[in-house]
């Protein structure tokens, strides 16, 4: 395995992200709104109830949203990019599959924890207050662990999907679900426990809210070793798929 | 398989089925090193089906295939080394300038850090892009984009150049620009070059040997004037006529021709 062909592979995701500023910029456009809409909406329901601050709850999961639509768009991205994009002409190159699929994946997490960063720094403006500082190290660990494990579920569904028109099915019935029935919106106690516990980004909501906001559910070593442990499944399932595209 | 030394290309009995249909029907046809290689055949007839075999993108139900000696099913990354490509559709990465293209390119083929920057100088100098260079490639025209891809198809001195309808969509001038880079490398360098095209007068001019290919099987190879004087036709477009038939081919569109079409509403 080479280094250098995964971090120009790397490179490459990070200096088009940068770029496009438009795409930057769109791509916060539905955090925002949620923020605003459900913080408006929501806060002062939640707050009448006796629950706090809406936004210590809100903040951490728009955070989470961000960070799972961008990694999973650019798992699928694959779908398109294998015909008529870049990763064909990688493919025919005298390189592995494997070290494809690294840099793709970890430029598309890379991307990806970019994008929560930015709705970290929104948020603060929005009113969120960070707990202890101490504690964003262990954030920004989940957060680079949801990217990472969303960016290669994408990939991993790309591999297999030979269009676009699978797009609706997966973001409907996959995304969607994973997203609002992770306590990212409402607190996680009140949503069925077993779904909850079969939904990943769940561990990964919990993980954030209890670095920022010391509220945590799980605990980190639970959310830790499950995130981890889907990180390497995912990672080695999603190789595996990439290993057998053909187009 | 025998030794063959003066084809660069050997396909062999190759057969390509899609569940119950056979795009490649026991196909069997060679390329001898430094020939320009014309293959044709109507929509569908399994020409990027084949040139997908050959450069490792698919694979072969059954046959046996050499590219410059190495099985690109088992050897692949040796057939890779061995071949340079232009895709029917664009691989370029356009949010990136014509050098980076090229750089990314010469990491991927491993060609040494001390002569990477005077080997892009060169290819680029060679298609006329060497000023365009810190361009974005979004900001090319089509017949640029094309040369940037044969530029970048050739940088890592390959042995063959598939080149899968490299003229499509490009007006006279252009497609001459193109052929004459093409006809000069063959020339100079002795590299093979195998393409695809529509404009059978294109493949007629250049081509020093031609395959046709028909509903996955070739039903002719040999040089432009000995298909001509087979079939008794004038031109090669007849005589491929002659030996394909006139019937227009109904060809069912399949995910990537949806994607294609959407593609192309999209960038208008």
């Amino acid at each position: 395995m080479e280094i250098e062909i995964i971090y120009t592979l790397w490179l490459r995701q990070i200096k088009r992200y940068f770029r496009s500023k438009s795409r930057i910029i769109g791509s916060l456009g539905q955090p925002l709104l949620f923020l605003l809409a459900f913080g408006f909406g929501f806060g002062p329901i939640y707050q009448k109830a006796g629950q706090g601050n809406y936004i210590e709850l809100l903040a951490p999961g728009i955070i989470a949203m961000s960070i799972l639509f961008t990694a999973v768009f650019s798992g699928i991205e694959i779908i398109w990019d294998k015909q008529f994009g870049f990763l064909k002409e990688t493919l025919v190159a005298p390189v592995s599959r494997l070290e494809i699929m690294l840099g793709r994946t970890l430029g598309g997490a890379t991307v990806a924890f970019f994008q929560g960063l930015i709705v970290l720094v929104i948020s603060l403006f929005a009113g969120f207050k960070i707990e202890s500082t101490s504690m964003l190290f262990t954030a920004f660990l989940f957060m680079a662990l949801i990217a990472i494990l969303f960016t290669a579920l994408g990939t991993a569904i790309a591999s297999v999907l030979e269009d676009m028109q699978g797009f609706q099915l997966i973001i409907n019935f996959l995304i969607m679900p994973l997203f609002f029935l992770s306590g990212a919106l409402f607190p996680i106690e009140n949503l069925p426990a077993i779904i909850t516990k079969i939904n990943p980004l769940a561990y990964g909501v919990d993980g954030l809210l209890g670095a920022l906001t010391n509220r945590i559910h799980f605990g980190f070593t639970t959310d830790f070793l499950v995130l981890g442990s889907l990180v390497v499944v995912l990672m080695v399932i999603g190789s595996y798929l990439f290993s057998k595209i053909q187009i | 398989m025998e030794n063959q030394e003066n084809n660069i290309i050997i396909v062999k009995n190759l057969t390509k089925k899609f569940g119950n249909f056979i795009a490649v029907d026991n196909a069997s046809f060679d390329v001898k090193k430094g020939d320009i290689f014309a293959f044709l055949g109507p929509n569908g007839a399994g020409k990027t089906t084949i040139i997908k075999i050959l450069t490792t993108l698919l694979n072969p139900t059954s046959g046996e295939l050499r590219i410059n000696g190495h099985d690109p099913v088992d050897e692949e990354h040796e057939a890779r080394s061995s071949f340079g490509i232009v895709f029917q559709d664009p691989s370029l990465d356009e949010e990136l300038t014509a050098y980076e293209n090229m750089k990314l390119h010469s990491v991927l083929y491993r060609i040494p850090k001390e002569i990477r920057e005077s080997r892009i100088e060169e290819m680029l100098k060679f298609v006329e892009l060497w000023d365009r260079r810190n361009d974005f490639v979004k900001h090319f025209s089509g017949g640029m984009k094309r040369r940037l891809e044969i530029a970048r198809g050739l940088l890592h001195h390959p042995k063959i150049l598939f080149l899968d309808e490299p003229t499509l969509g490009l007006d006279p001038q252009t497609r001459n620009h193109i052929w004459d880079y093409m006809l000069n490398l063959n020339k100079k360098e002795g590299i093979t070059l195998f393409f695809t095209t529509h404009y059978i007068e294109e493949a007629e001019k250049v081509a020093q040997e031609v395959a046709i290919i028909d509903q996955g099987k070739i039903v002719a190879q040999g040089t432009p004037a000995e298909l001509k004087q087979k079939t008794k036709a004038l031109t090669l477009e007849d005589a491929f006529l002659n030996l394909t038939g006139r019937k227009i081919r109904e060809e069912e569109a399949g995910a990537i021709d949806r994607m294609r079409m959407r593609r192309r509403v999209h960038h208008r």
